[in-house]
């Protein structure tokens, strides 16, 4: 089935997708020989939902993230380079080095922030959202969050205070089942995240993460409703990550086999590559040569974050406040 | 005038409610000449002398120093040493038991700043006094109509005596324009106009100084006479060092240096003088005022514009005063104008004479308008 | 002479220039006009106490009721600061923090290290604080410590009406989230206030009397309570310096060094609970500092150990008195080795 993007949006997902999929996967493994530093938690598996949602964007919209956040920076259009230098704790980093992976913000191109805090994005994207509003923009917000800060009353407060002020808000939790060892089937009280929207007053939208086509689709809508003035809109997407919750995470309370066969049977980058071959919008060759570029920005990035110079003394005070 | 003399504390200024004790200069027992100093006090604005109005024996203190007491309380009693100790108790009794401090509702009725719309600016002025020919007062850079807190109502008993805020000063409005001369004397005559006084006696201090002379150069026929004190225009140097240091001081320890050499006396700048001076420089716009006013007349140590040949071909009556000790524009300008002008210097005392040594100068004032 | 108003007045006349002069400038906050979807007036209240009563007519669209719900509104004040705009967000009782605090202190408070210097959050939070309203443990706190306690935040603590202007324009005009303390009990103070605007410097403390035989270093309420017992110790002939810190961050070390340096005696006056407080904070950074200056251990006058009551017979006793620093000043003045 053919969908209505061009070739040239069809590409641009790809390279997101596949850009996201070769950080994670290379920061991973560079993780496990001990030169990264701090808590990092990854993105690989839940592609589609930052790529899909963050396509509709421009730099004018903003983006809240949370400590899975890679994704959604790269989405976003955050430098790659800067990103994983941060990530190696670089001055040559987003953050000059003082914030690393799960803090990385690039306000110029509407990013936020990922967040320490889980559900901590929700009441500061209402606050972008009233903004936009008052300026008489049609920007929107999006806050991404988790299936565990579904269960957050900031989360909670934000989504009640997007429809009071009828704000431009998407609400995107990403149920990755998993709120760190917790499984969502237990710490979330009701069958599906978004049965929660009619509490707020706004659409709930249900959503196969896997998806990049269903993802496109249904954030397409919520969002153009949000530019029109018709409100927030909550979409829960369904989806899985590859990795632990943080990198030295075994996952021990997953199922035997659990992320082996979803990813064989529902891997977001796989379904993309056949279906977009199979309705021959694309070729293997268009893709096998974004797969190749990818791959050698990537190498790029880490041979450059291994290399680049660290903060020093002098920064360790600087940037606290803008003027004290 | 009775034989038994109260001293009370003094009124300096509207707001001032009650003031300190620091010591007294006479001791009982005493002998006191007219005029001399007999005890100092302090204002929340200000320190200064009260003088005896009369002569006679230091016979009680009854404030001590430290006391802070209201405004017209009872400070001590100057008799005649043949007066009766008892006599002195009964009227100290009499003047305590009857002493109303100054409530807030009399001090409504009292003369209150007024604002005068004077083209697109709002200048603040103060009236005291009514009749006579009318004079007006005129502060100097960065000062305000309170700067003639000594003076203001000792100069109105017999005539309307108004003080004025210059634009950029006060609580007038801070667009100085080009920041010259011409353009504050503008505003003076404008303000001549609204208070619907056709000629005044000109009382100026330091710029304020060449703004009444530049006022009576442009309008010679609505000026009686020129009162000039610590006067800018009448020479050439003048410390720019303390010009800027005033403009770019940002705090209370910047600025303090910097008024201390407003005086002769430089302990009379107090907590309350320099918090003053720090919530004017704090205004909107007063930044931009003063270095503006500074970069048109006060440049690397000269003034940009002498008045002197000018006024003294003007050949109106001219009194000049100066602090002999003024750190500020040197007393030597004193005499530029020559036989033109009374002359009077005061010994020990800063670019602020007019408070230093309020009442000398007030004196000198009163007799020259006459 | 300038003309007087209240610290109320006075906080009211800042948001009104500052928002006619800017209109990025936007107040938010619980019943802050009051009546927002109800049937009835609206600015009905103008805040709970009617600190910012008029500002909704005079200003359509930028005077925001919000919801009870603090995380969320004020989250969206310091999200709105990271937009292009100036919140004024209302936090109504200091002792509310305890449900937004995440946003403030994680969010707000550390944006611009965390981000690398990218960040900018001009957001301003109002709050009132303080003991002597009969209102109880959760309506009378002092917290101002814990904001102090966090690198990124301001805090600034107006004891005058003059200050409270002066001192909230330039609290909007930062570009740092600032926390601007409001004591209960000083909205009906009366003082001079310019007309015009104005800025009030922060971290340059007020030397509101000054005096060589004891240093008081004191924020707040209790200035007024120190001025006082100031005045009560000239009569017995001791000259008490006092000061008032008007922010505790940034905190004017220098000024507090310089007078003890003179004086010798250190008494803290502090209406918040002793430990890890305020008061704690400057007679450490004396004690380390100026340790040869001292002639007598360091006083601090605080509220104790414990909540604030309701009944007005303990309250009355938990607030600290002039009595006790009268007390304290006699007794770092009688001290001998």
């Amino acid at each position: 089935m053919a969908t209505e993007l061009t070739k040239e949006r069809l590409l641009e997902a790809y390279r997101t997708m596949r850009t996201i999929r070769e950080f994670e996967d290379r920061i991973h493994a560079d993780f496990s020989t001990g030169e990264i530093p701090g808590f990092v938690h990854l993105y690989a598996g839940e592609e589609a939902s930052a790529t899909g949602i963050i396509m509709h964007l421009s730099k004018a919209d903003y983006i809240a993230s949370t400590h899975r956040g890679h994704g959604h920076c790269i989405a976003k259009g955050v430098d790659v380079m800067s990103m994983m230098a941060e990530i190696w704790g670089k001055v040559t980093g987003t953050c000059r080095g003082k914030g690393g992976s799960m803090h990385i913000a690039d306000l110029e191109q509407g990013m936020m922030g990922a967040n320490g805090i889980v559900g901590g994005g929700g009441p500061l994207i209402c606050g972008a959202a009233l903004a936009m509003k008052m300026r008489k923009t049609d920007n929107v917000a999006i806050c991404f969050f988790g299936d565990g800060a579904s269960n957050q009353g900031t989360i909670f407060e934000a989504m009640n205070l997007a429809t009071v002020w009828n704000l431009p808000v998407i609400f995107v939790a990403e149920n990755n089942g998993y709120a760190e060892a917790t499984s969502s089937s237990y710490s979330v009280a009701c069958d599906n995240i978004a049965d929660r929207a009619s509490a707020f007053g706004m659409p709930g939208v249900i959503v196969d993460g896997f998806d990049f086509f269903a993802v496109h689709e249904a954030a397409g809508e919520a969002i153009a409703r949000a530019r029109k003035g018709g409100g927030p809109t909550l979409l829960e997407v369904k989806l899985s990550r590859y990795y632990g919750h943080f990198e030295g995470d075994q996952q021990k309370y997953r199922a035997p086999n659990e992320v082996a066969n979803i990813k064989a049977a529902k891997d977001c980058l796989t379904s993309f590559a056949k279906r977009v071959t199979a309705s021959g919008q694309l070729s293997q060759s268009d893709l096998a040569r974004i797969d190749s570029e990818v791959g050698a920005l990537i190498d790029e990035s880490v041979r450059r974050a291994k290399s680049d110079p660290q903060p020093t003394a002098e920064d360790l005070l600087t940037d606290v406040y803008v003027s004290y | 005038m009775s034989e038994i003399t109260l001293v009370a504390m003094p009124k300096w200024g509207l707001s001032m409610e009650e003031g300190k004790v620091n010591c007294w200069l006479k001791q009982v027992g005493d002998a006191i000449a007219k005029g001399e100093e007999i005890i100092e006090v302090e204002s929340e604005k200000i320190a200064g002398a009260v003088e005896a109005a009369v002569g006679g024996v230091m016979r009680r203190h009854v404030a001590q120093a430290d006391d802070v007491v209201p405004v017209g309380a009872l400070l001590g009693v100057i008799a005649a040493a043949e007066v009766p100790d008892a006599e002195i108790d009964a009227v100290v009794a009499q003047a305590q038991a009857n002493f109303v401090p100054p409530s807030a509702a009399d001090e409504e009725t009292g003369p209150s700043p007024q604002k005068a719309a004077i083209g697109a600016r709002s200048v603040r002025y103060l009236k005291q006094g009514d009749g006579g020919v009318p004079a007006i007062l005129v502060h100097g850079f960065g000062g305000d109509l309170n700067n003639w807190l000594f003076n203001h109502e000792a100069l109105a008993g017999s005539r309307a005596v108004y003080a004025i805020d210059l634009p950029g000063h006060g609580e007038s409005t801070k667009d100085v324009g080009d920041g010259s001369l011409d353009t504050l004397a503008d505003v003076l005559l404008g303000f001549m106009d609204h208070a619907g006084i056709e000629r005044a006696s000109l009382i100026g201090h330091s710029m304020g100084a060449a703004v009444a002379m530049a006022a009576a150069l442009k309008a010679p026929d609505r000026v009686a006479s020129l009162t000039l004190i610590g006067a800018a225009g009448l020479g050439e140097t003048i410390n720019t060092d303390y010009i800027n240091g005033f403009v770019s001081a940002p705090n209370r320890n910047a600025i303090k240096p910097q008024l201390m050499m407003l005086f002769g006396d430089p302990t009379l700048v107090n907590r309350q003088l320099v918090e003053d001076i720090m919530k004017y420089k704090r205004l909107e716009g007063v930044d931009t005022a003063l270095r503006t006013l500074a970069g048109a007349l006060f440049v690397a140590g000269r003034q940009t514009t002498s008045l002197r040949d000018r006024v003294a071909a003007l050949g109106k009556p001219t009194l000049v005063i100066w602090g002999e000790a003024d750190q500020i524009i040197p007393a030597a300008h004193a005499s530029a104008l020559g036989d033109k002008a009374q002359v009077e210097v005061i010994a020990g005392k800063g670019h602020m004479v007019q408070m230093e040594a309020a009442n000398e100068v007030n004196q000198l004032i009163n007799r020259f308008l006459g | 002479m300038a003309r007087k108003i209240t610290y109320q007045q006075a906080i009211n006349e800042a948001l009104s220039q500052e928002m006619t002069r800017d209109p990025s400038v936007i107040v938010m906050g619980e019943d802050n006009h009051g009546g927002e979807g109800s049937p009835g007036e609206q600015d009905a209240w103008g805040g709970v106490l009617g600190v910012t009563k008029g500002l909704y007519h005079k200003f359509p669209g930028r005077v925001i009721d919000t919801p009870i719900s603090e995380s969320a509104f004020i989250g969206a004040a310091i999200g709105a600061a990271t937009n292009g705009l100036r919140p004024v967000a209302e936090l109504m009782f200091v002792d509310f923090m305890g449900v937004c605090f995440d946003q403030i202190f994680n969010q707000a408070a550390k944006f611009r290290y965390m981000f690398g210097g990218k960040a900018e959050t001009p957001v301003v939070i109002r709050t009132m604080y303080g003991a002597g309203f009969r209102a109880a443990a959760q309506h009378s706190q002092c917290l101002y410590s814990l904001f102090t306690h966090i690198p990124g935040l301001k805090v600034v603590m107006p004891a005058t009406p003059y200050d409270a202007k002066g001192m909230l324009i330039q609290a909007i005009r930062d570009n740092d989230p600032v926390i601007f303390c409001e004591h209960k009990m000083l909205y009906t103070l009366e003082g001079e206030v310019p007309e015009e605007s104005y800025t009030v410097p922060f971290g340059e403390a007020n030397v509101v009397r000054e005096g060589d035989d004891v240093t008081v270093v004191t924020l707040g309420r209790m200035v007024h309570f120190s001025d006082q017992a100031a005045q009560a110790m000239q009569k017995k002939g001791v000259h008490v310096e006092v000061i008032d810190l008007r922010t505790t961050s940034p905190l004017d070390e220098a000024t507090i060094l310089e007078s003890v340096a003179r004086t010798g005696r250190l008494v803290v006056v502090d209406e918040s609970n002793p430990r890890c407080s305020i008061a704690g904070d400057i007679a450490g950074i004396v004690a380390q500092k100026a340790f040869g200056d001292l002639k007598a251990p360091i006083e601090q006058v605080t509220a104790p150990h414990a909540p604030v009551p309701f009944s007005g017979a303990l309250e009355d006793l938990y607030i600290p008195s002039v009595a006790s620093i009268e007390g304290a000043i006699s007794r770092v003045v009688e001290y001998r080795k």
